[in-house]
């Protein structure tokens, strides 16, 4: 069985149908690829799957559990962490800081910890340097560690996209969704992503990405699925992929997209 | 002159309350609430009420009127909430407007436009805090204030507070990390209104009477002003803030101009303060208070420091905790 699975996903906006019947697999430790022309409906689907959004119709399976319409923040104590194609960190809080809202859930609820912050002094300190050990470990997994207390707001695009990714997978997440991590990085940078991608899926975090960098795609992915208007118009290797005829055609049909394969 | 500037002092703690709620509501989960004066007028009534009709002691009010502000807040909070910004404004607006025309038109438990005279003066163990004797009641205002300031530094302090700043920067990221956002910001209006009513309890004991004209929303700009002008979410601002707001606001009597200077020209001149201040200085007098991770930073420091030179950086999570609050106990 997948990990996770969409059954006949739709999701329409007035007359548009941004996401039309899609049934989309992600396997266990594998890195899916989701491409298709700008407006193909990546994001919407990402959306849907990750509770920002409720499909209009259609199902979502995690695990083999129910997720339909499940809000956001309980999908990602489910374990499905993400990222934003524009950048949300908590811009004036600190880098720790933002990754210790990763954290966040993991340290109790509301009901039995506000109190607790009030009263018991050393509860919070104890909680906090937890938290915060745990947060250093994945700015240093990213190489961010000497930028801990800049503000996120400031840091440079490449380290801010970084910055997000490292958010997410302090939730401790089994399921990673990156929308377009690449876009506005430099080829270097480019390559240092592909590298972390690959060192996330060996940590045993199964990744989803959205990408337009068709180098980046190719060499990481295990499997890749095709949105085109909404629909699903291929599914497979890398290599079934490049030579699909209706990839070929979605790509070389649509004039505003330059990538080549 | 003197008395004149306890006066001052003393509405300054009284607005303080309010700040600090606001600061929480506004400065920290960044909702544009515009109802200090109905919490504010819940407080009042309720010691009110409670003291002349039911004869209760002044101290043993002041849960009920943190309860009644704090519930209130809940009722407002919970189909409101999901608005955003001037939607979230002018709903709030509305509500501290209701609380007061009902409060003008219930004639059998508040009488109405009459108020309520003749409220009993606070006494702490026999001891009468008297209004006219000014310094008493400026210390119980101080030191409530005080254990106010340093509950509420806990609170935002805590992953708590973190959170709550973190639905201010982005709403949707939050939820994405796994935050119950209405939830969070419900409790934080909540507390917000909670600690505005203390004000309310406050001005009752000092004026000893209530009436609706005093809870009018010229009360909820004011408070909206302590903060903008001291600094989003930054405690100690916005009591600053509401000391430089009272002193403007007294400035015409205590120079003897009252008579010169009409009333309305405090509105004016608030009003220019907050176009100055959003043009030069939109962070407020202080600014935001960073959050302090100094303490955790140092701790990580010193565990990993070791460990680092000995080549060894995998350090359980365990060992940090148990050292952190070692450390924290002695
Ligand atoms: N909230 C919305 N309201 C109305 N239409 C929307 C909304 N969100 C997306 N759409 C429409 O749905 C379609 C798919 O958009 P989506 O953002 O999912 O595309 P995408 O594949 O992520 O594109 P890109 O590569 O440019 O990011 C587009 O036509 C878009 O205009
Ligand atoms: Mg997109």
């Amino acid at each position: 069985m997948s990990m996770l699975e969409t059954k006949a996903l739709t999701r329409e906006f007035g007359g548009i149908i941004a996401v039309n019947r899609v049934d989309f697999n992600v396997e266990r430790n594998m890195i899916t690829g989701l491409i298709g022309p700008n407006g193909a409906g990546k994001t919407t689907l990402f959306n849907n799957i990750t509770g920002l959004d409720v499909p209009s119709s259609g199902k979502v399976f995690f695990e083999g559990r129910d997720i339909t319409g499940l809000p956001s923040n309980k999908v990602c104590r489910l374990g499905i962490a993400r990222t934003f194609q524009n950048i949300r960190l908590f811009k004036d809080l600190s880098v720790i800081d933002n990754v210790m809202m990763g954290r966040h859930f993991h340290t109790g609820s509301l009901r039995n910890r506000t109190l607790q912050a009030v009263l018991s002094y050393f509860q919070v300190e104890k909680e906090e340097c937890e938290e915060y050990e745990a947060a250093m470990k994945w700015l240093e997994f990213f190489g961010l560690e000497n930028l801990r207390n800049d503000s996120a707001g400031s840091l440079p695009y490449g380290y801010q996209r970084e910055l997000e990714i490292a958010r997410a997978l302090a939730t401790e997440p089994k399921l990673l969704f990156l929308d377009e991590p690449a876009a506005g990085m430099n080829p270097q940078e480019t390559d240092s992503l592909m590298e972390t991608i690959r060192r996330i899926r060996d940590l045993g975090v199964t990744v989803v990405l959205i990408e337009h960098d068709m180098k980046l795609v190719m060499s990481i992915c295990d499997n890749i699925t095709v949105l085109n208007y909404g629909q699903k118009i291929a599914q497979g290797t890398p290599s079934v992929i490049q030579s699909d005829p209706a990839v070929i055609e979605a790509y070389l049909g649509t004039d505003d997209d330059e990538e080549d394969f | 002159m003197l008395n004149f500037f306890l006066l001052i002092l003393i509405y300054t703690c009284i607005y303080a309350f309010m700040s600090l709620g606001q600061n929480l509501i506004t400065g920290y989960t960044g909702m544009l609430s515009l109802c200090a004066a109905g919490f504010f007028a819940i407080g009042s009534y309720t010691t009110a009420i409670l003291m002349t009709k039911f004869a209760w002691s002044w101290w043993s009010t002041v849960p009920v009127a943190i309860l009644l502000s704090a519930l209130l807040g809940v009722l407002i909070g919970l189909p409101t909430l999901r608005l955003k910004g001037d939607y979230l404004a002018i709903a709030t607006l509305g509500f501290a407007e209701i609380v007061r025309n009902v409060i003008n038109n219930w004639d059998a438990l508040t009488n109405g436009p009459m108020g309520i005279q003749r409220i009993p003066m606070i006494s702490f163990f026999g001891l009468k805090v008297s209004p006219y004797s000014k310094y008493g009641f400026l210390l119980l205002e101080v030191v409530l204030l005080a254990i106010c300031w340093f509950l509420l530094e806990r609170l935002v302090k805590s992953r708590m507070g973190r959170a709550l700043e973190a639905i201010r920067e982005d709403e949707i990221a939050a939820a994405s990390v796994g935050v119950n956002v209405t939830k969070y910001k419900v409790v934080s209006f909540a507390i917000g209104a909670g600690v505005s009513g203390i004000a309310g309890c406050l001005q009752a004991g000092f004026v000893l009477s209530v009436s609706p004209g005093s809870y009018v929303f010229m009360v909820s700009i004011m408070v909206l002003c302590t903060v903008v002008l001291g600094g989003m979410g930054n405690f100690l601002a916005v009591m600053l803030g509401a000391f430089i707001i009272q002193f403007i606001s007294y400035l015409p009597q205590l120079i003897g101009l009252s008579s010169v200077i009409p009333a309305q020209a405090k509105q004016i001149i608030f009003g220019l303060i907050l176009v100055i201040m959003m043009i030069y200085r939109p962070q407020g007098i202080l600014g935001r208070k960073k959050r302090d991770n100094s303490r955790a930073q140092a701790f990580y420091d010193q565990a990993n420091g070791d460990t680092r030179n000995a080549g060894r950086k995998d350090i359980g999570l365990e060992e940090s905790g148990a050292k952190c609050e070692e450390e924290g106990r002695v």
